[in-house]
């Protein structure tokens, strides 16, 4: 009886547990759930290669049918983009954004974690196509006339269109959160040129969401009144097919520094921290992630260089493209220079920032390449591309992001890492990611067209296809040991003090894991990189460095963002399935906004 | 007032810079906005040079500059009704913010109606969204704009709504401000929108 009784408090207790994450408003576990579901996604990604490079080990293969095989490419992409490499600088976001400016929330805890649910349900939404056989298959640029009703009748294209439509509204309501937390709520003493250069890379992360994804809302906008409402934006013969291209690279090339731009961030705060040196030129890196920015937007035709929009546009475009390698040269030099000269500790975070600049530096050199024109000509189209693009976002924003796993796990869970297995986690992710991607080069050079469903054997493309592949197995593997890490240590690693690395930043201050409230007072900032100042510069009456005590006041969780992000969800469903699901979705997303509007959340 | 000492709306936080979040989520969202606009009015502006030889269906043949500038006047000066019940309710008038916001709304509803109207005579004359590129681009653009006056309708007259239970004292008044904002960048798209479709000729 007594044993009956306690089970099912202890039921109710988990149910409690369940709730209470459902309803959070905190941005600290609002980014834990980033967190794990990004890493979730992460899989689906590196599940998705697998079965591309499996496909093409051997030539003249027929493991997979050539539709499957064009919707594990392009969900690969898709997938490893939006549900991956974003939602895990967003943990981040989340997570670290208000401890490094000492706040003790975003601005707006409840549109925090209504980003989080549209993220979750759009990324559930674009994935089940697989549920029904109907995956998008165009690939991730969805160009037009393939994705046109008239070529890609049904479903799939419906997905791709939705699905990224709903993910739209979760990353730019996550930008104006940010946005206005980053400029707004910053603890007193903190200028802007005080803030860690994690903050000001976010920042302009987010500025450049809120510009650029408006081009890709509208672009697939016009493509769903096309598809779904008989509209002639896209059509050959009354619209034009290339205007796709122009607002998807209006968005796409922008989305390319919305990728790097939080890794940039995190590897300025890693490699001082285990340099035991102050960031070099910490202006140079904030002053030319804002001119990559601004760059950012003038580029966008050197991925249309074969359009043929004749010779001067195209030369206008190679040389802002060529521009744009100025000021991310800087920030490289900029990162050696913190080195030099430093007492080094190589942990496995300084090891993939440090693995960073090598990787992140032979993409962009390999980018600066195919900013020439003829020699775009040459490799558009061919794995040469598919080489770049994965040695800045996988050598770049990966091992950026992972460093800042090894960095922050820390002050996450309250526990270090198995650094031994950090090691093997870090070699193994090195060598597999360059027998992968390195030979994909000499592929390109040779010739081989990317997405390419099968090869003959004739045209000496077997070796590199075999070493690529083995590589994907190797860095398949490699990542297995990451997972393998974060559930060992979280259950039984090392316990780690407030400040296990000596860092220079906010976050250190506080506890690991932070208390509910952050900050028991409000720091007061005095310095750049201040709690290295207040270690090691301050003394005396100075060192009193924390504002008086206040009261201190966090909002109460809510279950309403859940269901406006439900409701968002069905509305966008309902245009792949039947408008009936789009009218029970509108009548939930305005019965919720006005729920929104009206509930106490004081 | 010194911009320190100003608080934000909804919780009384101090901020950095003094602007409450509100008013800087809506500021922010206004900048945002400016691309959905503007990449629509782009398209737009580069399918322009096709609208000229549409068969009948062209601008040329179905835009009505007089009425729509009459339209345009309306929305004008739901603007000019917005400041005038804004600058009540900070002189204390609740009473007189009411009226004011609702003849707002009242003209943007009127803004509403006539574009509607247009939107069915040029149905009848045999322009679908889907007839050509005019069609496709002047209906959702315009259609675009059309959602967004919406929302301001419903939004001003939940203010009012609100008002009148005693919810919009004097001290809030920044949350009609902030409407007002969003009310005042739907007028001006307008404006944008108004010279590149229908004032600047088709040739």
């Amino acid at each position: 009886m007594a044993q009956a009784v306690a089970a099912r408090e202890e039921q109710l207790d988990r149910w409690a547990v369940i709730w209470d994450w459902i309803t959070t408003s905190d941005h600290k576990k609002i980014g834990l759930l980033y967190f794990w579901t990004s890493l979730a996604f992460f899989f689906v990604g590196g599940f998705l290669a697998l079965g591309v490079r499996s496909q093409l080990v051997v030539p003249n293969s027929a493991m997979m049918s050539p539709e499957v095989y064009n919707q594990f490419f392009t969900m690969h992409a898709l997938v490893m983009i939006f549900l991956a490499l974003m939602p895990m600088s967003a943990a981040f976001f989340n997570f670290i954004i208000p401890l490094q400016i000492g706040a003790r929330d975003v601005a707006f805890p409840r549109l925090n974690s209504f980003s989080y649910w549209v993220y979750l349900f759009g990324g559930l939404l674009l994935c089940s196509g697989f549920l029904f056989g109907a995956a998008p298959d165009i690939g991730w640029t969805g160009y037009t006339s393939l994705s046109s009703s008239q070529y890609t009748p049904g479903m799939s294209g419906d997905f791709y269109v939705m699905g990224l439509q709903v993910l739209g509204f979760s990353t730019v309501a996550a930008g104006l959160n940010f946005f206005v937390t980053i400029v707004n709520m910053r603890a007193p003493g903190m200028s802007l040129m005080r803030m860690p250069a994690f903050v000001w890379m976010s920042l302009v992360t987010f500025v450049l969401i809120l510009l650029a994804f408006p081009a890709l809302a509208i672009a697939l906008f016009a493509l769903m009144m096309d598809r779904n409402f008989d509209t002639v934006f896209f059509s050959a013969a009354d619209g034009s097919v290339v205007m796709w291209q122009h607002l998807f690279w209006i968005f796409g090339h922008p989305e390319v520094y919305i990728l790097i731009l939080p890794a940039f961030g995190i590897i300025s705060e890693v490699l001082p921290t285990f340099s035991r040196k102050p960031l070099f030129g910490y202006s140079f890196v904030v002053f030319s992630g804002i001119t990559i920015a601004f760059l950012g937007f003038g580029v966008w035709v050197h991925h249309m260089f074969t359009v043929g929009m004749g010779p001067i546009p195209n030369m206008v475009f190679a040389t802002t493209t060529m521009l744009i390698a100025i000021p991310t040269g800087v920030k490289i030099l900029n990162w050696l220079a913190t080195l030099w000269g430093g007492s080094i500790r190589l942990t496995t975070a300084m090891l993939f920032a440090v693995a960073f600049v090598g990787m992140f530096t032979i993409g962009g050199i390999s980018g600066v390449m195919h900013a020439a024109v003829p020699i775009d000509y040459w490799q558009h189209d061919t794995y040469f591309i598919v080489a770049h693009l994965h040695y800045v976002l996988f050598g770049g924003t990966m091992f950026g992001l992972i460093a800042g796993i090894y960095y922050w796990f820390p002050k996450m869970f309250g526990r270090y890492m198995n650094e031994a297995m950090g090691k093997w986690h870090f070699w193994l992710t090195l060598i597999g990611f360059n027998l992968t991607f390195f030979p994909m080069h000499f592929l390109g050079v040779d010739g081989m067209p990317r997405r390419i469903y099968t090869y003959p054997s004739d045209f000496g493309w077997e070796l590199w296809n075999l070493v690529a592949t083995i590589g994907a197995y190797l860095l398949g593997f490699a990542t297995l040991l990451l997972v393998i890490n974060l559930i060992k240590s979280i259950r039984a690693g090392q316990a780690a003090p407030n400040d296990p690395w000596d860092a220079r930043t906010l976050e250190w201050t506080t506890t690991s894991p932070p208390q509910k409230h952050n900050f028991d007072r409000t720091p007061q900032v005095r310095a750049r990189d201040d709690f290295w100042d207040q270690k090691y510069n301050r003394t005396g009456e100075d060192a009193e460095a924390e504002g008086p005590e206040e009261h201190i006041h966090l909002p109460p969780g809510s279950y309403i963002p859940l269901l406006v992000a439900f409701g968002l969800m069905l509305l966008g469903a309902g245009i792949i399935f039947t408008l009936w699901l789009s009218v029970i979705g509108g009548i939930i997303l305005t019965v919720g906004l006005f729920a929104w509007a009206f509930e106490p959340n004081d | 007032m010194a911009a320190a000492d100003q608080h934000s709306g909804h919780e009384g936080h101090h901020t950095t810079t003094g602007i409450s979040h509100n008013k800087l989520l809506m500021w922010s969202f206004l900048a945002s906005d400016c691309m959905f606009f503007g990449s629509l009015i782009m398209m737009y502006m580069v399918y322009r040079p096709e609208m000229t030889d549409l068969g009948g269906l062209g601008p040329n043949d179905l835009l009505d500059i007089p009425f729509s500038s009459l339209m345009t006047f309306v929305l004008l000066m739901s603007s000019l009704a917005f400041v005038l019940g804004l600058s009540s309710l900070q002189r204390g008038n609740e009473a007189g913010m009411r009226i004011w916001l609702t003849t707002t709304a009242l003209l943007g509803l009127l803004f509403l109606g006539g574009e509607s109207f247009e939107y069915m005579k040029f149905y009848g004359e045999g322009l679908s969204i889907g007839e050509n590129i005019f069609g496709t681009a002047y209906f959702v653009t315009t259609g675009f704009h059309k959602i967004h006056v919406g929302i301001g309708v419903i939004w001003l007259l939940g203010i009012v709504a609100m008002s009148y239970r005693g919810r919009v004292p004097k001290e809030r008044s920044e949350m009609v401000e902030i409407a007002g904002l969003y009310w005042h960048f739907v007028d001006i798209v307008w404006i944008v929108i108004f010279t590149f479709i229908f004032l600047v000729p088709y040739r």
